[in-house]
């Protein structure tokens, strides 16, 4: 197995399905710990569902499914952010939208029913499909991502955990809010790139959820949180090359182990360091 | 702090209407009103979250701005939920770097203020367990370090009691009445129950259906002012060093859970 694997590295689909799997890996990771701190569970699969519809029709209308997905969940980001801040009301916004975006995503792959596979890629993910072209533009939106997230990172821990307080001090709690959805938009396109539309949430949840198990202290959650989306990434897709399960089972799987672990192990954790488990 | 002529309205719906009032450097001025009568506002207004209809406000010397950094604020009490990955050093931390944009690490210097800060409201003990797994108590503890490691001159909380029990509001209200003594700061303490902070209020205002009376706690908390208040009759009774007022329209007249909330005014809008 070992050697199969040594032997499939010099190929260029391979290097480029590694460096995209880590690149989507490391970003994913990181959103990963504020969309679980800020439930945004629900959001997540909204962004991804309409990306799907921005790709299909991008398809219909000869552009790249890429932008069009990228579009797509910006789209609904700005709509998600106009209309519903609150979260009382986002989560009925989020679905409105979602409803809406599918029911668009419907027509447009009937229009164009021939390329069913290039829909069917965006649904469950083609990173050994990714190109280098494809690599520059993931690598371009993953440095947009990851820059406008280290520029707002204070801010949005801030008015992630603590809101009332952040707005007194002066934090834009409401702007904080629409740009990480716009964030958000960008890590979603890239990380359906992997796992596809349908299996998003493991790249964009499972690794957030499992750090938030294992520790209280949010610089190392944040570490153990991208840890865990590369294990996933970097995981799935060399054993996918060396068997013939796609990526998204071996990703979801791993992500899926990593979190039943955390939550198995994590009482004992805690009498380790003595933490107080009364509540 | 001084008000002047200061009118807050929502659309047609007046929360406080022409409020004049001075707050001098030290003073500790105790907010207090049924629900939903405006205090909360009194605060968003000081902290600049909301633009006064009609008057004019300054804060120490100033019109109110968002983020002013001398002043603290202590939010009402809602439990972290259980597994946020916080600790109380990284709550008090954020109180000194959460509002500036960027990526970055506490100074050795603000590392050592935010333990001062902690020692000095005895949180050290927790300060590193999750926030979550901490009591009602020792959260508002950790809040408090939180608005005063930025060394401010004003102290604003907004219902710091609600839903601690008896000896963790005695034991907030000294820690709050101690820092305001000892370092002669001003605190603008919003309450429904009045009883906790009556050692340490100078003065309270009362806020109701738009209307507000201020005043020393003697002479707003009568039957007098406060049935002219409620347009209603009103009566405060002094009971073992304790106030209670009971009006005709709070029901059965006394309601032993919460024998200190002060009564709803007809037509109060929630």
């Amino acid at each position: 197995m070992i050697g199969q694997l040594v032997h499939l590295l010099p190929y260029e689909f391979v290097q480029n399905a590694l460096i995209a799997g880590v690149i989507v890996a490391f970003v994913a990771g990181l959103v990963s710990r504020f969309v679980v701190a800020r439930n945004m569970s629900f959001a997540v699969h909204a962004l991804a569902e309409v990306g799907f519809t921005g790709s299909a029709g991008f398809i219909l209308i000869g552009l790249s499914p890429v932008l069009g997905l990228l579009t797509g969940s910006l789209l609904v980001a700005v709509f998600i952010g106009a209309l519903g801040l609150r979260i009382r009301e986002r989560d009925a916004v989020v679905g409105v939208v979602m409803g809406f975006g599918l029911g668009l995503g419907v027509l447009f792959i009937t229009l164009y029913s021939r390329y069913a596979t290039e829909a069917f890629a965006i649904l469950f993910g083609a990173i050994t499909a990714v190109s280098r072209g494809d690599l520059i533009l993931l690598a371009v939106v993953a440095a947009i991502t990851l820059v406008g997230l280290g520029i707002m990172y204070r801010p949005l821990t801030f008015a992630t955990v603590d809101p009332a307080v952040a707005e007194a001090r002066g934090v834009p709690v409401r702007l904080v809010s629409i740009l990480f959805l716009l964030l958000l938009a960008a890590a979603v396109a890239e990380a359906v790139q992997v796992v596809g539309v349908l299996l998003i949430l493991t790249l964009l949840i499972t690794p957030g959820a499992t750090a938030e198990r294992l520790t209280a202290q949010p610089g190392l959650a944040t570490a153990v949180s991208i840890g865990v989306a590369l294990l996933a990434t970097v995981g799935g897709i060399l054993l996918a090359l060396v068997t013939t399960v796609p990526v998204s089972f071996y990703v979801t799987t791993i992500a899926f182990v990593c979190y039943l672990a955390a939550r198995l192990g994590a009482p004992a954790l805690e009498r380790l360091r003595g933490v107080p488990t009364a509540s | 702090m001084c008000f002047d002529r200061a009118t807050l309205a929502y659309g047609d719906r007046v929360v406080w209407s022409e409020l004049s009032m001075t707050v001098t450097p030290g003073e500790f001025l105790a907010v207090l009103g049924p629900n939903g009568s405006g205090k909360t506002s009194l605060l968003r207004a000081l902290l600049g979250l909301v633009s006064l209809s009609s008057g004019s406000l300054e804060v120490l010397g100033e019109p109110p701005r968002r983020g002013n950094p001398a002043i603290g604020y202590i939010p009402q009490h809602a439990g972290f939920e259980r597994d946020v990955p916080l600790r109380g050093r990284d709550l008090v931390g954020l109180g000194v770097d959460g509002h500036r944009w960027g990526f970055g690490r506490l100074s050795r210097a603000d590392r050592a203020r935010v333990g001062a800060a902690l020692e000095a409201v005895a949180a050290g003990p927790f300060a590193d367990a999750p926030i979550g797994r901490l009591s009602g108590g020792e959260q508002q503890r950790l809040r408090i370090a939180q608005a005063l490691v930025g060394n401010p001159r004003l102290l604003l909380c907004d219902e710091p009691l609600a839903s601690l029990d008896m000896r963790y509001q005695q034991e907030i209200t000294e820690l709050i009445g101690g820092w305001a003594r000892e370092h002669r700061g001003t605190v603008v303490f919003v309450t429904h129950d009045v009883n906790p902070v009556l050692g340490f209020a100078d003065r309270v205002v009362f806020v109701v259906n738009g209307r507000w009376a201020a005043g020393k706690t003697d002479e707003v908390l009568t039957s007098q002012t406060m049935s002219s208040l409620y347009d209603a009759p009103v009566e405060v009774l002094r009971v073992r060093g304790r106030i209670v007022v009971v009006g005709e329209g709070s029901g059965a007249g006394f309601d032993i859970d919460e024998p200190h909330h002060f009564p709803e005014p007809a037509g109060a809008h929630q």
